[in-house]
Parts: structure tokens; C-alpha cells; sequence
């Protein structure tokens, strides 16, 4: 095992996206869907501050991910109010039974 | 081996573990409640990484705001008289090939590149110079965002309050 | 009276009947008395004419051009530079002919009045005249061959209209329709003679090709040429005057108002071919004056036999119309250039009486036309009897009138050219003619105001015309008295007309292609005129040798002519009709009658053969024509089959294929489309896979 450095951030944060993309591609449910995001957003975040505190890039990394938490807090917002009308329409918020796209 | 890794592997195994927990639990108020320790955790790796205020701030809206909100969806949307509120996989075989290759590809990339580091010494606080970048520099962004704000807040509640006629 | 004062006098008797007829034209619906305008103008236009006859008789004894250019070409394909001019020329012959003109025309405006009362289209009627006038005006006023062409056919044109002036009547519209095409053929023969001018002269003006031909320039080098000019322009004269064998128009023209007969079919237009004759006269070789010669007395003799026996009292004096103009061809192609003039002057005058007399005893007869149904009408209708009576022995050629006068020296003339050439046959012909011009006209006015009234419902009924009608009558057969012309009434050279006011112009063409007669005889002549004299001196002896003779040669055929009337018709001692039961003679009495059968011969050759070459063309257009384009259309047809086929199946088979081949793909491929979202999400994550493994980072 090495020092801990950036190396070590980054493969945690890819380690955590791919957990991210697992959930969002397996969950049948809509929510646990959205958790997948979430964490697929960690770890972008993760990203952002790591290279910050490594890259001498000043602050411009933690705004970035500041920005990153906002925007993760609106889409919560605007998935789950779609996964309610989602729910009120087909009573169930399944993903794989949600397929009219294929029409 | 100092304490800044000892913290950082304790930090990192409750974030990965969780985040497994909750990408696998069937029962879906266990997955929130794993993605509770998946965003202390990754909390835990801001601090390591200098970042007070974001992380402040993770705990603040992720686990209080966000989380909830998801949990206030789990329970909007199963049925309380309906108790089985586990939920089902699909695609285990494809997905999990997919993203064990993909972890592989990204895991390896992030280790074999050649990073440009250039360390600087660890800030007392950010919360000053982040509250002086945004109210320079990124400005816009930060009054644009105020608005995305509204929007989403005035866009969530007419798409969850539309009837179906 | 200055020059441009009486150019502006002529100008304006052009114009004046052209401005009547167009406001008649135009308003004249509206305003139904405005016939009055017509002949108000016509009035002032005689005048006028009047006016300018004398001044230029007696104070102006050179001819007076005057012309503007109308087009002036700088270098025309095939033609290089050349100037169109427009204009006019007042000579004596002009003046003389525009009194003519005008004076009938009036007197005929006048008559008209009454005898075409209560017409339907009286006002139109005016105006037709109106527009002949200006047309015949034209005519007579020009001073180049290409207006004169142009006003020929418009002549043509009111002659057309005014025959078929009751077109409702079939035979009326055919008639027109026969002179306008009758007078076509005429036409273009004198189209190309113009052409044949023009080619070689480069000018329209009269004066302009002759001052070259007098130079010595003959049409493409070759004096052949101008004889042929002289012939195919003398052709337009034949139509018009309608002379062998294109004289089958003038009598069918009868169909129309016997005032217009009387203007247009006796005194003017067809007198215009003769004008046209006198205004070439200068450039006529010797064959060509020949030939007009021979077609002058031909059409004289021809037409005379068949007035001999023609009951339709208009159809005789249209015969003996053609009979006379004939004379005044044969005159000018002898060489008798003054005496044709003349007689085509008192002509008009008799024969306009004539006509008009006959259109007083049809309108008196209403509407009779046949002279067997006539007679007796001498006390009914004194004035119309006199007037016309006096008109007979004009035409007739019976001392104290003016058609003495004018026939004694066209007869002499024969007779001289008879003596001078030997081409006795000519006289010999024109003497017959006198007889029998003497006979029929006389068996007209015996069977037509002697002896019993044969139809006597129509007899009571009759009665004279009413003033306006007699008064053109009197004022004609006034000016067929000799005293009018000279005041020796047995010898016209000593009188005014033929001692100063006609004058035969000099000869232009070469001396070699001239009558030996018409070439200067003694070098004092030649000397004086430059060799531009046009009778020798033997000529003039010639006629005067042929003076008396004639003269009492034609009075003794007239004599013989209307004794034998006297005989068949008014003291009855021949019976006519036991007359005509021998063969020989039963055959000539119908072919008189039957007109010789030359309109037959024409509609078997020429109308026939023109429907049946139409019909020829036809069937060659239906079976070739059409065959060949009902081929093309199967041949179109055909192809189009095999490029519908090509299409069915090796275009359309391509498409269709194609959209098989993408049906089938897609019905691959859809399985892919599952709508599942997350299915779609392993797909992009397997893309980004790929994409990591192509670039390599790592």
C-alpha cells in the first residue's frame, strides 16, 4: 500500500460510479433508481474536490461540486414528482414495466 | 501508515460498503438507509480532502434534504397495506459484466495515468474563500442556480400535483 | 391659285370621304341621319374637284408632285439603301378623273337617297360609299404604284362589301365573294410586275422608273423584262376591268344596289384598270401593247356576244360594261392613248346613266329585272326614257354625242394600227363590236320602253321617279352631248379635251422595242424631243387617212346594228323566235345566252380543280399526315409499355427490395428497442466500454 494520494481518491470515486451505474442499470424501482444517481453524483464529486486539493487549481473545484450538490438537490426534486405521476399513472413505479418508449 | 490513511481506509470501506449495501438490498428502506453511510462516508473523504464547507454542506443536503425526500418517495409510492416493499433486479447478468468491466477500465485509467500533482498546504477553513469565488467570480452561476432552484421547486410541484383528468 | 393651295385642295378631296366614313362607321347606329353627312361631304369633295380641275386645266400646265418619304432604309438585307415615298401627282388626267370621281359619286349619293330608302342599313350603306370614294381617290391621286396598290385593293375591298350589301341573299354574298377572288388573281400579277419594278429600280415612283427607263436601265438588263412588268402589271387591269377571261366577276356584281353598279361597275372602278393602263402606258413595249391589244378587243367581241341576248336589263349593261372596257384596252394597246381617256371619261358619264336609268325603271318596276317583262314604259317614265335614250346613242356611237366622239378615234385608231402593223383582225373586231354595241342596246330599250306593256300588273304600278332620282339622269345625260368636249361634233382633235387637256406622254422604252410607228420618223423630230416622241409623222397621217373612214364605217355598222333592232324589236317584221329554231343559229343564241359557258368551264378546271386538289391534300393529310402521326403515337405508346414494364418490375423491384431489406434490418434490430431504459443504459455503458478500449488511455 502507498501513501495515500490522488490516485487513491480517484479509484474510490470510479469504484463508487461503477456501484452507481450497477443500481441505476439493475433496481427495478424508480427510487432506487435515483440512489444510484446519487451516488454516481458522489462520486463525481469526489473527483472534483480530489483534483482540487491536488491539482493547484484553487477553489474552483469545491464551487464546481457545491454546484454539483445543488443541481443533485433540484433533480431529486423533479425525479421524485415524476415518479409520483409516474405512480399515479401506472400505479407502480417499476422501470422495466414503464416501456412505452418502445411504441 | 499515519492516521491521514488509517482515515482514509475507514472512510472509503463504510462509503464502498454501504454503496454495495445499497445497490443490492432488496429492501428498499434498507438501501436508504445504507445511502445514509454511503453519504457520511463520502463526507468523511471531503474532510480528508480540506473541503470543510462541502462537506458540511453534503451532510446538510444530502442527508437531510435529499435522503428524505427519497424517503418520503419509498413511502408515497408503496402502498402501506401493501407490506412487501422489496423490489426486484433485472439484467443481473449483463450489468453486472458491464459494470465490472467498466470498473476495471475506470479503475485502471485512474491508476495508470500519469497525474499532474501539485500539492499545496491544507487551508485552515474554505468557507471564506468560497463565499468570496462565488460572489465574484461565479456570480451568474450562483444567481442562474438560484433560479434553477425555482424552477425546479415551481416545475415539482405542478408536475406532482397534475390529476389525471 | 398657288401650287401648294391646290396640292392642299387635293389632299383634302383624298380625305374628306375617308373622315365621312369613319364617323358614319362609328356613330352612324346612333344617329341615323347622318347619311346626310355622307353626302354633304361628298357634295363639298365635288366642288372642290371642281375647283381643281380648272385652275389646274388653265393655269398650271405642268404636273404637280408632291411627296414626302415615308421610310427611308439605310441598308435593308439583300435590298442595300432606298427611300419609300409617299405622294401625290395633279396632272391632267388626275384632275379630269377626280371630277369624274366625284361627280358620279355625288350624283349617286343623291340617287341613292331615295332608291335605297327604308333599307335596313341605310346609314352603312353611306358609308360604304364613302370609303369607295376615298379608295378610288387614292387611285386616281397617287403618284407611285405601291400606294396605288394599296388603294387597288381597298377598292377592292368596298367593292366587296357593297356587292354583298344584302348578303342575307346568297346569290349576293357568292357575288361578292366571286369579284373579291376573281379580282385576286389579277392582283398578283400586278404584285409581281410592282416586284420586278422594285427589284430593279429601287423606288416606287412612277416618274422616278421612268426617267430611269428613259436612261436606258432595263430590268435585269434585258428589255424581255419589261415587257413582262408591263404584262403582269397589265394583269391587275384585267381583274379590275375586269377583261378576258377574268371578266366572269362584273356581271355577277350586278347583285348589288344598282346605284353602286352604276358608281363602282360601270363608271369608276373598273375604269381604274384602264387608269392603271394609261399611267404604265409609257413603259408598255411593243409586245406588251399588243397583248392588251388582242386581250382588250378579244373581251370587247366576247362580251358583246353574249350582251346580244341577255334579258336581265342589269346584265346587259354589265356585259356591255366589260364590251367597253374592252375598247379602251384594245385603244391604249394601239396606241391610241388619248382616245381611250376620253372614252373612258364620257363612258362614265353615259353608262352611270345608264345604270342609274335602270335602276329607276327597276325601282319604279319594284324590283323587275327582267326586260321581257317590260315595255311600253316610254309613257310612264318620260325623263328616265330621254336620258336614257340619249345614253344609247352615245354608246351606240351616233353623231352629235359624246360617245361618238370618243369611239369615231379609238375605231380610227384600230383602223391606223391595222393599216401600220397588219394586224387587220384588231379593226376588224372592233367595227363588229360597234354593230352589235348598237344592236343589243337598242333591243333594250325597244323591248324595255317600246311596244305594249307585257306585265300589265306591274305596268299600272309604274310610274316616274321622284326628283332626287331624275336629277342625276338629267345632269349625265347632259354631259353625254359633244358640246361638253370640243364644238366640232364629228372631229374631236379640234376640241379642248384632246387638243390641250390630254396629251400622250413620250415613250420610255428603247426605240428597237417600240412599234415602228411610235419611233421618232424624220431627224427634225429626233432632234427636237431628244428622241422621246411617241407618234411618228407617219402616224399622224395614218389617222388622218383612217379619220373618215372609220367615221363612216362605224356609222354605217351602228346603222346596220339598230336597223336590225328596229326590225326584230319595234316594227316585229323578223320573228326572233322562228329566227333561233334553225340549228346554227339555235346553237350561238344559247351559247350567248349561257354566257359561252365560261363560268361552267371555270368551276369544272379552276373551282373544281382547286376542291379537288383541297380534297387531294386532304386525303393525303388524313391517310399520310395522320397515318404518320398515328404511327409515332403507336410507336410512343409502345415504348412507354416496355418503360412501364422496366418500371413495374426492375425499378419498382429495386425499391420494393430495398424496403424489404430495411423492413427485414429493422425487424432485426427491434429487439433492441425494448423501451426499457435501463437496457439502453447497458447499451451506453457497453458503448463507453468500447469507446475506453478503441482510445486507450490507460
Amino acid at each position: 500500500m502507498l501513501q495515500v494520494g490522488l490516485t487513491h481518491f480517484l479509484t474510490l470515486s470510479a469504484i463508487l460510479f461503477s456501484l452507481g451505474v450497477y443500481g441505476v442499470v439493475t433496481r427495478k424501482n424508480a427510487v432506487m433508481v435515483l440512489m444510484g444517481i446519487e451516488l454516481i453524483l458522489n462520486s463525481a464529486n469526489i473527483n472534483f474536490i480530489a483534483f482540487a486539493r491536488f491539482g493547484n487549481f484553487g477553489y474552483s473545484g469545491q464551487i464546481a461540486a457545491l454546484f454539483v450538490i445543488i443541481l443533485a438537490a433540484a433533480e431529486a426534486a423533479i425525479a421524485l414528482a415524476i415518479v409520483l405521476n409516474i405512480y399515479k399513472t401506472f400505479a407502480n413505479v417499476n422501470v422495466d414495466e414503464i416501456d412505452h418508449l418502445k411504441d | 501508515m499515519n492516521y491521514y490513511d488509517i482515515m482514509f481506509y475507514i472512510f472509503a470501506a463504510i462509503t464502498l460498503v454501504s454503496a454495495w449495501f445499497v445497490v443490492t438490498t432488496r429492501n428498499v428502506i434498507y438501501s436508504a438507509f445504507f445511502l445514509l453511510f454511503t453519504f457520511f462516508g463520502v463526507a468523511g473523504i471531503y474532510v480528508l480532502l480540506a473541503a470543510d464547507f462541502i462537506a458540511v454542506v453534503q451532510i446538510m443536503v444530502y442527508v437531510g434534504g435529499i435522503l428524505i425526500l427519497l424517503l418520503f418517495g419509498v413511502m408515497l409510492t408503496n402502498t402501506i397495506t401493501n407490506v412487501d416493499i422489496r423490489t426486484g433486479a433485472s439484467n443481473l447478468l449483463p450489468a453486472s459484466i458491464a459494470t465490472g468491466i467498466l470498473m476495471g477500465a475506470v479503475v485502471s485509467v485512474m491508476w495508470y495515468t500519469e497525474w499532474k500533482i501539485q500539492p499545496t498546504a491544507a487551508p485552515n477553513t474554505t468557507i471564506k474563500e468560497l463565499g468570496r469565488l462565488l460572489l465574484t467570480d461565479y456570480v451568474l452561476v450562483f444567481e442562474l442556480l438560484g433560479l434553477l432552484l425555482l424552477v425546479a421547486l415551481i416545475g415539482a410541484a405542478s408536475i406532482a400535483r397534475r390529476e389525471k383528468e | 391659285m398657288s401650287e401648294s393651295l391646290l396640292i392642299n385642295l387635293s389632299v383634302a378631296i383624298l380625305f374628306l370621304p375617308l373622315l365621312g366614313f369613319i364617323t358614319v362607321v362609328i356613330l352612324g347606329k346612333r344617329f341615323p341621319k347622318l347619311y346626310l353627312l355622307e353626302v354633304g361631304i361628298v357634295s363639298i369633295a365635288f366642288i372642290l374637284s371642281l375647283v381643281v380641275m380648272f385652275a389646274k386645266l388653265a393655269y398650271f400646265p405642268k404636273d404637280i408632285i408632291a411627296e414626302f418619304t415615308w421610310i427611308t432604309m439605310g441598308s435593308a438585307p439583300f435590298a442595300g439603301s432606298f427611300n419609300i415615298d409617299l405622294g401625290i401627282k395633279i396632272d391632267n388626267i388626275t384632275v379630269m378623273m377626280l371630277f369624274v370621281v366625284n361627280l358620279i359619286s355625288m350624283l349617286v349619293h343623291l340617287f341613292s337617297i331615295e332608291y335605297m330608302h327604308g333599307d335596313k342599313r341605310y346609314t352603312r350603306y353611306f358609308s360604304y360609299l364613302g370609303l369607295f370614294t376615298f379608295s378610288m381617290l387614292g387611285i386616281v391621286l397617287t403618284h407611285n404604284i405601291l400606294m396605288m396598290y394599296i388603294f387597288w385593293e381597298l377598292v377592292g375591298v368596298s367593292s366587296y362589301l357593297l356587292i354583298g350589301f344584302w348578303y342575307e341573299k346568297k346569290s349576293a354574298s357568292d357575288a361578292g365573294k366571286k369579284a373579291f377572288i376573281v379580282n385576286r388573281i389579277g392582283d398578283i400579277g400586278m404584285f409581281l410586275g410592282i416586284l420586278i419594278l422594285w427589284t430593279n429600280y429601287k423606288t416606287f415612283t412612277f416618274d422616278a422608273i421612268y426617267s430611269q427607263m428613259a436612261a436606258g436601265v432595263m430590268p435585269f438588263g434585258s428589255s424581255a423584262w419589261l415587257t413582262a412588268a408591263g404584262i403582269l402589271i397589265f394583269m391587275g387591269a384585267v381583274g379590275k376591268s375586269a377583261q378576258f377571261p377574268l371578266h366572269v366577276w362584273l356581271p355577277d356584281a350586278m347583285e348589288g344596289p344598282t346605284p353602286v353598279s352604276a358608281l363602282i361597275h360601270a363608271a369608276t372602278m373598273v375604269a381604274a384598270g384602264v387608269y392603271l393602263v394609261t399611267r404604265i402606258f409609257v413603259m408598255l413595249t411593243a409586245d406588251a401593247m399588243l397583248v392588251i391589244a388582242v386581250v382588250g378587243a378579244f373581251t370587247s367581241l366576247v362580251a358583246a356576244t353574249i350582251a346580244l341576248t341577255q334579258n336581265d336589263i342589269k346584265k346587259v349593261l354589265a356585259y356591255s360594261t366589260v364590251s367597253q372596257l374592252g375598247y379602251m384596252v384594245m385603244s391604249l394597246g394601239v396606241g391610241a392613248y388619248a382616245f381611250a381617256f376620253f372614252h373612258l371619261v364620257t363612258h362614265a358619264f353615259f353608262k352611270a346613266c345608264m345604270f342609274l336609268g335602270s335602276g329607276s325603271v327597276i325601282h319604279a318596276m319594284h324590283h323587275e329585272q327582267d326586260i321581257r317583262n317590260m315595255g311600253g314604259l316610254k309613257k310612264k317614265m318620260p325623263i328616265t326614257y330621254y336620258t336614257f335614250l340619249i345614253s344609247t346613242l352615245a354608246i351606240s356611237g351616233i353623231p352629235l354625242t359624246s360617245g361618238f366622239l370618243s369611239k369615231d378615234g379609238i375605231l380610227a385608231g384600230t383602223l391606223a394600227f391595222g393599216k401600220l402593223t397588219g394586224h387587220w383582225l384588231i379593226p376588224i373586231m372592233a367595227f363588229t363590236v360597234a354593230g352589235m354595241t348598237a344592236f343589243y342596246m337598242f333591243r333594250l330599250v325597244l323591248l324595255t320602253f317600246h311596244g305594249e306593256p307585257r306585265d300589265h300588273h306591274k305596268y299600272d304600278h309604274a310610274h316616274e321617279s321622284p326628283k332626287l332620282m331624275v336629277a342625276p339622269l338629267v345632269i349625265l345625260a347632259g354631259l353625254s352631248i359633244f358640246i361638253w368636249y370640243t364644238p366640232n361634233p364629228i372631229g374631236a382633235d379640234a376640241g379642248w379635251v384632246l387638243s390641250s387637256w390630254i396629251k400622250t406622254p413620250a415613250q420610255v422604252v428603247p426605240y428597237n422595242t417600240r412599234y415602228e410607228f411610235m419611233r421618232p420618223s424624220t431627224e427634225e423630230q429626233k432632234a427636237e424631243v431628244h428622241g422621246e416622241i411617241t407618234h411618228s409623222v407617219e402616224y399622224t397621217e395614218t389617222m388622218h387617212w383612217a379619220h373618215y373612214k372609220a367615221m363612216f364605217a362605224s356609222l354605217a355598222v351602228a346603222g346596220l346594228g339598230i336597223l336590225i333592232a328596229m326590225l326584230f324589236y319595234l316594227w316585229k317584221k323578223v320573228d326572233v323566235d322562228k329566227m333561233i329554231e334553225g340549228k346554227i343559229m339555235n346553237t350561238l343564241y344559247r351559247g350567248s345566252l349561257k354566257k359561252w359557258k365560261i363560268d361552267e368551264l371555270y368551276d369544272a378546271t379552276a373551282v373544281n380543280g382547286t376542291l379537288q386538289t383541297g380534297n387531294g391534300l386532304s386525303w393525303f393529310d388524313q391517310k399520310i399526315v395522320d397515318g404518320a402521326v398515328n404511327g409515332s403515337a403507336w410507336l410512343t405508346r409502345f415504348t412507354s409499355k416496355l418503360s412501364g414494364l422496366f418500371d413495374t418490375y426492375v425499378v419498382d423491384g429495386m425499391v420494393n427490395f430495398t424496403a424489404l431489406f430495411s423492413g427485414f434490418v429493422g425487424l432485426s434490430f427491434r429487439k433492441l428497442q425494448t423501451g426499457k431504459v435501463q437496457t439502453y443504459i447497458v447499451f451506453v455503458v457497453f458503448g463507453v466500454i468500447i469507446l475506453l478500449l478503441l482510445f486507450k488511455p490507460f
